[in-house]
């Protein structure tokens, strides 16, 4: 519980400094030195917390803010890497502690990166895994 | 054991996989509690002393010649997310968890025979990826949550939902192969025939099958296992049948159970009641006495039960036989037919929309927003356990597991956010689901455990036994299979004793003890 305690005052910190779109528009490509932690993102995190209805992640966070910050974490601006790799690395309700031989220490290193970086750098959202597979099958 | 015999071992582990894949500090060990452990925080908690992430199978046999030699409990996982079941944690503590993520290659897919041969680190995410973007016509067959492992899932007799030859996946395996406790190697069926092509044709080999003593079990590290997959069929139809009347539910299982055994459908299908389901679509409310539940039908317009059908194949084959299903159900007073939905395959990316993604052999995990914060009065929680006891597949098997197990959670204070009575993974079984969240609060969590014994204890007084448990209740579940003096327990410690004479091996896994650690079970 005390962990708890603690993610949630880091939490509520993070939101402090809060942006205020809803949901970012979000085009173009990902500058090249974030695309390994994009690939991150799209593979451990996007399946619950990419833009979209019904995803577990997404649903928590703006039951939690609101609206006061973007609900999906790639839309997000106020998270810093230390608040990140807790999350990470400890979980939170469902969502449970990622292990090193998933996200490795480098590639959380990747995801911080591309986590805080400018929305304009970071390039369209992560694909959920499904859509970019028929999206794929489509276009050939 | 001494601390320096510990660490000596641990030495030899890190000789074999290499130091940055050893972890035995509190940050990185932190990430192998079981997060939806029932025993969070207490003393009973089940915590890994140090993982272990070999690379290939040269590593593990190391890694178990090293255990072995010094008595060093190992306890192997898979991608390590079996949630609710226990998730990477081990049964025993101080137990050094030997982590198979890295083993993540996929070593065949075989499209001529619809076959893959996996190793234990390749999730149903990583097998769909590798299937779709290799152009494949293979489906696979995927549980509700995406991230966790073939093997394992199959090993922990997980399921899915598509057509029933892959549904149950330890029954869609063929061909296992192990590092025994020695740190020898064995290749189950065809596997054990040098040369052979047919290890993912033929199971059984010669001899008796030795499979089933990889499942739930305690006797070896699975390595390589073989899987059928489904070949893309052309369409896929999802249909119901809706019934009237409390007295209809025995006659439309039977006529269920006739279709499923005379295979005129292949999808999984469902027994549910609407007028029951109106707080909850997924928690079946109790079944009230006949007038009253006739009463609640009327009053509503809501059938008493649906029992759904899902077909797979040629739209002509499927249609057809929808028209016979909906020929024997048609002398039902009222009964109506629903065709829910049709879908041509391939899935276009606006299919993705609006299917159900486990359907269709597609990995997501979509099943997680029941415990979102935006989901249920029950949340924000901290997780799940699940109770899955099998049960009669007859209608009084339905209404008789669904008042049992709601009065006793009544009388016991059990929140079900999830109770489906007959949930139909295997052809020929129901199996009783009911979802209990879990906090991380000892007061609570202590609560929950004496519960759930009690409940384990009720349900096999009724002849109902659980095919899979959080390892809080392995000895509990164990101990309910007692025929003849619970000889089951003791033939599956015979076999222990004489493949892991040290006992080494995921120490008490589903209530199987090695030797010197039987006098302190809690059964």
């Amino acid at each position: 519980m005390k962990q708890l305690a603690i993610m949630a005052a880091i939490a509520a910190l993070a939101v402090s400094g809060l942006a205020a779109a809803q949901q970012a528009t979000r085009t173009g490509p990902t500058a090249p030195e974030l695309a390994h932690g994009r690939d991150v993102f799209a593979r451990w995190c996007a399946p619950c917390h990419a833009v979209g209805p019904r995803l577990a992640g997404t649903m928590s966070l703006q039951a939690k803010y609101q609206g006061r910050v973007p609900a999906a974490l790639e839309d997000r601006t106020d998270l810093t890497g230390p608040v990140i790799s807790l999350f990470v690395r400890n979980g939170v309700a469902w969502m449970p502690p990622f292990r090193p031989t998933e996200i490795t220490n480098a590639d959380l290193a990747a995801l911080n990166a591309y986590l805080t970086a400018p929305l304009n750098q970071r390039g369209s959202h992560a694909p959920l895994l499904a859509q970019e597979m028929a999206q794929r099958r489509q276009g050939q | 054991m001494t601390a320096a015999t510990f660490a000596d071992g641990l030495g030899a582990m890190r000789d074999a996989v290499g130091a940055e894949w050893v972890f035995d500090q509190p940050a990185d060990l932190n990430t192998y509690r079981d997060f939806y452990s029932v025993m969070w925080g207490e003393p009973e908690e089940r915590l890994a002393s140090a993982a272990i992430a070999p690379a290939n199978v040269e590593e593990v046999q190391a890694v178990v010649r090293a255990a072995n030699e010094r008595g060093i409990p190992l306890y192997p996982i898979s991608t390590g997310r079996n949630l609710g079941y226990g998730g990477a944690a081990p049964v025993l503590s101080g137990s050094v968890v030997l982590d198979l993520k890295r083993m993540n290659r996929v070593l065949e897919v075989n499209e001529g025979n619809c076959s893959c041969l996996v190793e234990p680190g390749v999730s149903y995410f990583d097998m769909y990826r590798h299937l779709q973007e290799s152009g494949s016509k293979l489906w696979l067959d995927v549980p509700d949550p995406g991230w966790g492992s073939m093997i394992g899932n199959a090993l922990d007799s997980g399921g899915g939902y598509t057509a029933a030859p892959y549904r149950g996946h330890f029954e869609a395996q063929c061909g296992i192969e192990a590092v025994l406790a020695t740190g020898e190697l064995l290749r189950t069926g065809m596997g054990a025939l040098p040369g052979a092509e047919t290890w993912q044709q033929y199971r059984m080999g010669i001899g008796p099958c030795l499979d089933g003593l990889f499942r739930q079990s305690s006797l070896g590290v699975v390595t390589k296992m073989g899987f059928w997959l489904f070949p893309q069929p052309e369409a896929y139809l999802s249909t119901s049948v809706d019934v009237f009347r409390y007295e209809d539910l025995e006659e439309l299982v039977d006529l269920l159970n006739e279709l499923e055994y005379g295979n005129l459908f292949n999808g999984m299908p469902g027994i549910g009641s609407p007028v029951l389901s109106q707080q909850s679509p997924i928690a079946m409310a109790v079944v009230p006495e006949p007038a009253e539940m006739n009463r609640m039908v009327t009053e509503s317009g809501l059938p008493a039960w649906r029992a759904s059908f899902n077909f797979y194949g040629p739209e002509r084959v499927i249609r057809a036989q929808w028209d016979y299903v909906q020929s024997r159900f048609a002398h039902f007073p009222g009964v109506k037919f629903n065709e829910a939905s049709f879908t041509r395959l391939p899935l276009s990316a606006a299919d993705l929309e609006r299917i159900q993604k486990p359907r269709f052999g597609i990995p997501s995990l979509d099943i997680f927003a029941v415990g979102s914060r935006g989901y249920g009065d029950f949340n924000p929680s901290d997780g799940h356990i699940w109770f899955s006891a099998v049960i009669p597949r007859s209608g009084k098997g339905v209404i008789d597991a669904n008042r049992v197990i709601r009065s006793e959670c009544a009388r016991l204070g059990l929140n079900l956010f999830m109770l489906a009575p007959a949930v139909t993974c295997w052809t020929r079984s129901f199996v009783l689901f009911a979802a209990v969240p879990v906090y991380k609060d000892p007061a609570r969590n202590q609560h929950l455990r004496s519960a759930v014994r009690e409940i384990i204890a009720t349900c096999a007084s009724h002849g109902w036994g659980e095919y899979r448990c959080p390892p809080a209740f392995h000895d509990n579940v164990m101990e309910s299979y007692s025929f003849n003096g619970n000889m089951l327990r003791k033939v599956n410690e015979r076999i222990k004793d004489a493949l892991d004479p040290n006992g080494i091996l995921s120490a008490g896994r589903y209530g199987v003890w090695p030797g010197h650690l039987r006098e302190g079970r809690e059964a």
